[in-house]
């Protein structure tokens, strides 16, 4: 196994997923063969390489600074699951 | 009258002619979904007044001399793209009460040409799956055997049009997700340029490799399709301002002195011989059309599959980070604290593959691993579309089999990743280097449908359609239906 | 021990767009909780960014008024990362290819030497949003209007050896962004802001200490305290045997101290990548050439001027081109008048700095403008009001009474420079102070002064004071 299930709880808390045990389990197992497979890039002779981030080998556009949307707060608040005059609520953060 | 058996062409003209309304066609088609859809699942949310709705007014529009070029014509919608005031859930519990506010721009200009919207096709969740099988709604079933799977994470879309619900479907391609489905449904399915459409409004599963494409039987109805959708829009930094020819009008002109390029590398072991055969009968077809093949050498192609999936996850695991239960989408109920309301909403709300790739993304992301995995697969990511490039300079279009074996039973691979992931082993590269590509139907083995794949050079779509048409017109693969839905 | 201090800053200053950095919402502050967060703001699936071109050019102004290179290429990238204030889940930033690089300004050191910071870059990102605790019970309510407003990180060598230092390096980057009109600079607001980075060293000694990080300083006042707050933490530490945790701090202003923000979760892992929805941004020579011919007089330039061309004291200079809206008061003012620019530079340092602290107000909500004063400045130039009476007549100008001239007119300020009508007055004086005149004569100089004094008096202080003078003096020395 190329991962242990230390790691693989490391990543779960980074990417703010909650495993079962046996989730947990089945992850240490086929992360290991995903990141075994993956392994096979070492391989490559990628001296000199630039990286390729994108397909378009293209500069950004630009956009003019005007403002273009309105206030629409209460259709986008339809789908929240939580909400309080405008606000969207979640469980107190404590800095 | 059999119009759910027509292709979108035909109802043009039908509706043209008077020969019926869309609001008969519509009704003809919601009563066939209703029919027929119980067998398949290939829909996620029919949206049945909504397209009533509509056809009255492409019937009121073309009545009044209004009509615009899609006027009246029946679609189905991937469940992934954005539509305002029906439910978008991507295939996913996440998003199951999730009713977009807005349209995807793709959606918009459809509906501005006067498609009429049947509703939301299947998918794999969040586009993660070759099979359909990781959708929260459950697999689709692949039309020509009810056992098997009609691939993904089109599958909804490519079962839907396979099974005459619609003429025309929209899906998206980011490793192979419109091309495969096709291939498995004897349909034909393409991938634009990366840049050719919006992807404005479409839930983002890998930025840099997404690229919404049509679902369709033949290649006619694709470029009808594709001209309406494509083109610049400012909502999408990544659409670029480049001219979009007209797809239709190019069909006609011939394909003598087309160059074809086999790529050696996909005609190896990998590929069931009985698909290699049909692919190879059809590459000589095109030849007797005046195309000439010459073989072609991509030295780093077999990287193709572990690039993409560095690339992908990474990118997938940030673009699903905005699914957090705070402003849309599930969320779990009694959570203590913010931790535990994030942990608990995603750890819920996704499935299994999406939790592995959004595991996979972070690890190869995570500090000590970049390099390794991430930077490197950017630089295998260069070498491979630098086999594409090099080939262009040779030949106008690539060809190969675009599966490598036919549809597969539903529970065959879903043990094991490494398998399953294999299936995009031919169509990866098309996404990873932006290319436009297209998968034909062209024969049958074992009563299952085989697709021909094309490559074309950037913005090139118009080569794959003229070879897919000419094909077609000799052809008649793309005309047979799989029994019981005649 | 002799200890070093090593302080960079990393100032974020918000730049002053109508329309947030990714999408076309607006940044106008104060509105009802997000009501200005738009889809893109807020992180809705499916939607994309797309750069507003005037960061851009702001970012290349203040590349190029730093002295900084503006890169050709750079990238904007993805900083992972959960918080309910961030939407997506993580910031668009730059990372390894900022806009600017290589940057300096000069500030004044403790001994009132000219000294250079270096400015190692300056990126674009995007803020986030607010979260507000007050009146919610066990929740925390998130604001998203902010998400999404466009901010220049601008970071700086650790080239600051106390905090006056550092607040004199903010200071200076404040006048230049303001000059350059790319951000507000209100710190109430937050538009402008601080994160020091603070360490000490056995003075000599080439390796750096330990640092800490002092999140989101938003006055300057703060930035002085909560460094010298950190410095003797820190000192007081590493004497007392123990070694400086590498941690962010947080600046509780109001018991003057910074104390450990401890994230319970984890290490931080930003997992930054490119981001695959924006391409790279290329800036050419022909339009970095094109800011540059359009960027205003800078604060160094016009300091320098103002001493040169005006023969400013070299303070009242500094005072004076702090703020781009003073320097063009003064220079309006000047130009409005005949009077010497330092006479100018007098009033416009003195009584309207004072009456405008007093009232709150900024330069451009002055009662009095720049004509009015500089009619003010020409009445003491050709002696028709002394300096004394001029405080008076500005007094009544402040209050809205009219201009300089209205004013004498109404109250009969006019100076009295007929030497035969002063003459009467000082023989009324000398005649109704019989002991001090004999004081006076017997040498006690000093009493000058008081008949002065009783001559003002009695003209209700509109003789010219100089002709009082010599006329006293010839009287009494008759």
């Amino acid at each position: 196994m190329s991962l242990d299930k230390d790691q693989v709880q490391q990543i779960a808390t980074l990417a703010r997923l909650k495993l079962k045990p046996e989730e947990h389990a089945e992850l240490v197992d086929k992360l290991s063969r995903i990141v075994d497979f993956v392994d096979h890039l070492s391989a490559a002779d990628t001296e000199g390489v630039i990286p390729m981030a994108h397909p378009l080998d293209v500069a950004q556009r630009l956009r003019q600074d005007v403002v273009t949307e309105p206030n629409e707060r209460d259709r986008y608040q339809e789908n929240a699951p939580s909400v309080t005059e405008g606000l969207y609520l979640v469980p107190k953060v404590i800095e | 009258m059999d119009l759910h058996a027509k292709t979108l062409t035909e109802l043009a003209a039908g509706l043209d002619s008077g020969d019926y309304l869309s609001v008969e066609l519509t009704q003809a088609l919601l009563d066939r979904i209703a029919a027929h859809d119980e067998k398949l699942n290939a829909m996620i949310t029919v949206t049945g007044d909504e397209a009533l709705a509509a056809a009255a007014k492409a019937d009121a529009d073309r009545a009044a001399g209004n009509a615009g070029t899609l006027c009246g014509l029946p679609l189905i919608h991937k469940d992934i793209f954005c539509t305002r005031g029906v439910r978008t859930s991507c295939g996913s519990k996440m998003l199951d009460n999730f009713v977009s506010p807005y349209d995807a721009t793709v959606v918009e200009r459809l509906a501005a040409a006067g498609a009429v919207m049947l509703g939301k096709a299947n998918m794999d969740e969040f586009a993660m799956g070759s099979s359909n099988e990781t959708s929260y709604y459950g697999p689709v079933r692949n039309p020509w055997d009810l056992d098997r799977s009609p691939g993904g994470s089109s599958g909804g879309s490519a079962a839907s049009v396979a099974a005459r619900f619609t003429p025309a479907a929209t899906a998206t391609d980011t490793g192979g997700s419109i091309r495969q489905p096709a291939a498995l449904t004897n349909t034909i399915g393409i991938k634009p340029t990366y840049g050719r459409v919006s992807r404005y409004g479409m839930v983002a599963f890998a930025s840099s490799l997404d690229q919404a494409g049509v679902i369709t039987r033949t290649a006619e109805d694709a470029a009808r399709l594709l001209g309406v959708m494509a083109g610049f829009d400012e909502r999408d930094s990544t659409c670029l301002d480049e001219p979009v020819p007209d797809y239709a009008a190019d069909l006609g002109n011939s394909i003598k002195g087309l160059k074809i390029g086999v790529v050696r590398q996909h005609f190896d072991e990998g590929l069931d011989a009985d698909c290699g055969a049909r692919v190879r009968e059809a590459i000589a077809a095109l030849e007797s059309l005046g195309a000439t093949a010459v073989e072609v050498d991509m030295p780093n192609i077999d990287l193709s599959v572990p690039t993409y999936y560095v690339v992908a996850p990474a990118e997938c695991s940030s673009n699903l980070s905005r699914f957090d239960g705070v402003r849309f989408g599930h969320r779990a109920k009694d959570t203590g604290d913010l931790f535990d309301l994030y942990c608990r909403s995603r750890g819920e709300g996704f499935g299994d593959e999406v939790k592995r790739r959004i595991m996979t993304g972070t690890y190869v992301l995570s500090a000590g691993y970049y390099d390794a995995y991430y930077l490197k697969a950017q630089q295998v990511r260069h070498l491979i579309a630098d086999d594409f490039k090099r080939a262009f300079e040779d030949v106008d279009v690539i060809a190969g089999p675009t599966s490598p074996t036919a549809a597969f039973k539903l529970g065959a691979k879903v043990d094991d990743p490494i398998t399953m992931y294999l299936n995009d082993i031919y169509t990866i590269g098309a996404n990873l280097g932006g290319f436009p590509a297209m998968s034909i139907p062209c024969g049958f083995v074992g009563g299952l449908p085989v697709g021909l794949h094309l490559v074309g050079h950037h913005f090139d779509e118009s080569a794959l359609l003229r070879c897919a048409h000419a094909y077609q017109q000799e052809t008649d693969w793309h005309t047979r239906c799989p029994e019981g839905f005649a | 021990m002799t200890w070093e201090v090593v302080i960079g800053l990393e100032v974020h200053a918000q730049l002053a767009t109508r329309s947030k950095i990714f999408s076309g919402a607006s940044t106008a502050y104060g509105a009802e909780p997000n009501t200005q967060a738009c889809l893109v703001d807020l992180g809705y699936p499916g939607v994309l960014p797309v750069l507003n071109e005037e960061v851009v050019h702001m970012a290349a102004m203040f590349g190029l008024a730093v002295n900084a290179t503006v890169a050709p290429r750079s990238v904007f990238a993805r900083k992972n990362y959960f918080y309910p204030d961030l939407p997506k889940g993580y910031q668009i930033s730059q990372y390894e290819l900022p806009i600017v690089e290589h940057g300096e300004l000069f500030i004044e050191d403790g001994e009132g030497n000219e000294k250079r910071i270096g400015i190692t870059r300056a990126h674009l990102e995007e803020d986030a949003g607010k979260s507000i605790h007050e009146g919610l019970d066990r929740s925390s309510g998130i604001d998203l209007n902010r998400a999404g407003t466009p901010l220049l990180e601008i970071v700086s060598e650790p080239d600051l050896r106390s905090a006056a230092e550092a607040v004199a390096y903010m200071r200076k980057i404040h006048t230049i962004v303001r000059y350059l009109g790319i951000s507000d600079g209100n710190m109430q607001e937050g538009s402008f802001r601080c994160d020091a980075n603070v360490s000490v060293r056995p003075q000599g000694q080439q390796q750096f200490g330990t640092r800490t990080e002092i999140k989101n300083l938003n006055s300057f006042r703060f930035v002085e305290r909560a460094i010298n707050f950190e410095i003797e933490r820190q000192i007081d530490l590493i004497e007392d045997g123990g070694a400086v945790v590498q941690e962010t701090r947080l600046y509780d202003s109001a018991r003057d101290e910074t104390r450990s923000m401890r994230s319970k979760e984890e290490a931080n892992d930003y997992r930054y990548f490119p981001d695959p929805d924006l391409l790279p941004v290329e800036i050419s020579h022909e339009y970095i050439e094109a800011v540059r011919e359009q960027l205003p007089e800078l604060p160094d330039a016009k300091r320098h001027r103002f001493i040169d061309d005006y023969g400013l004291k070299a303070d009242d200079a500094l005072q004076l081109t702090m703020s781009r809206p003073v320097a063009d008061y003064f220079e309006a003012a000047v130009g409005a008048t005949g009077a010497k620019p330092q006479l100018v530079a007098n009033w416009v340092v003195g009584d309207l700095s004072g009456a405008l602290n007093k009232d709150g107000l900024d330069i451009g909500e002055s009662r009095i403008t720049a004509r009015d004063l500089a009619g003010l400045v020409t009445r003491i130039h050709d002696h028709t009001i002394s300096g004394k009476i001029a405080k008076q007549v500005f007094e009544a100008m402040w209050s809205g009474e009219g201009t300089a001239d209205e004013i004498i007119e109404a109250q009969g300020l006019r100076q009295i420079t007929d030497s035969s009508a002063i003459e009467v007055v000082v023989d009324k004086v000398i005649a109704a102070n019989p002991g001090q005149v004999a004081e006076y004569k017997a040498g006690k100089d000093k009493l000058i002064g008081f008949f002065v004094g009783q001559v003002m008096k009695e003209t209700k202080g509109q003789a010219n004071p100089g002709q009082v003078n010599r006329i006293l003096k010839d009287k009494l020395s008759g």
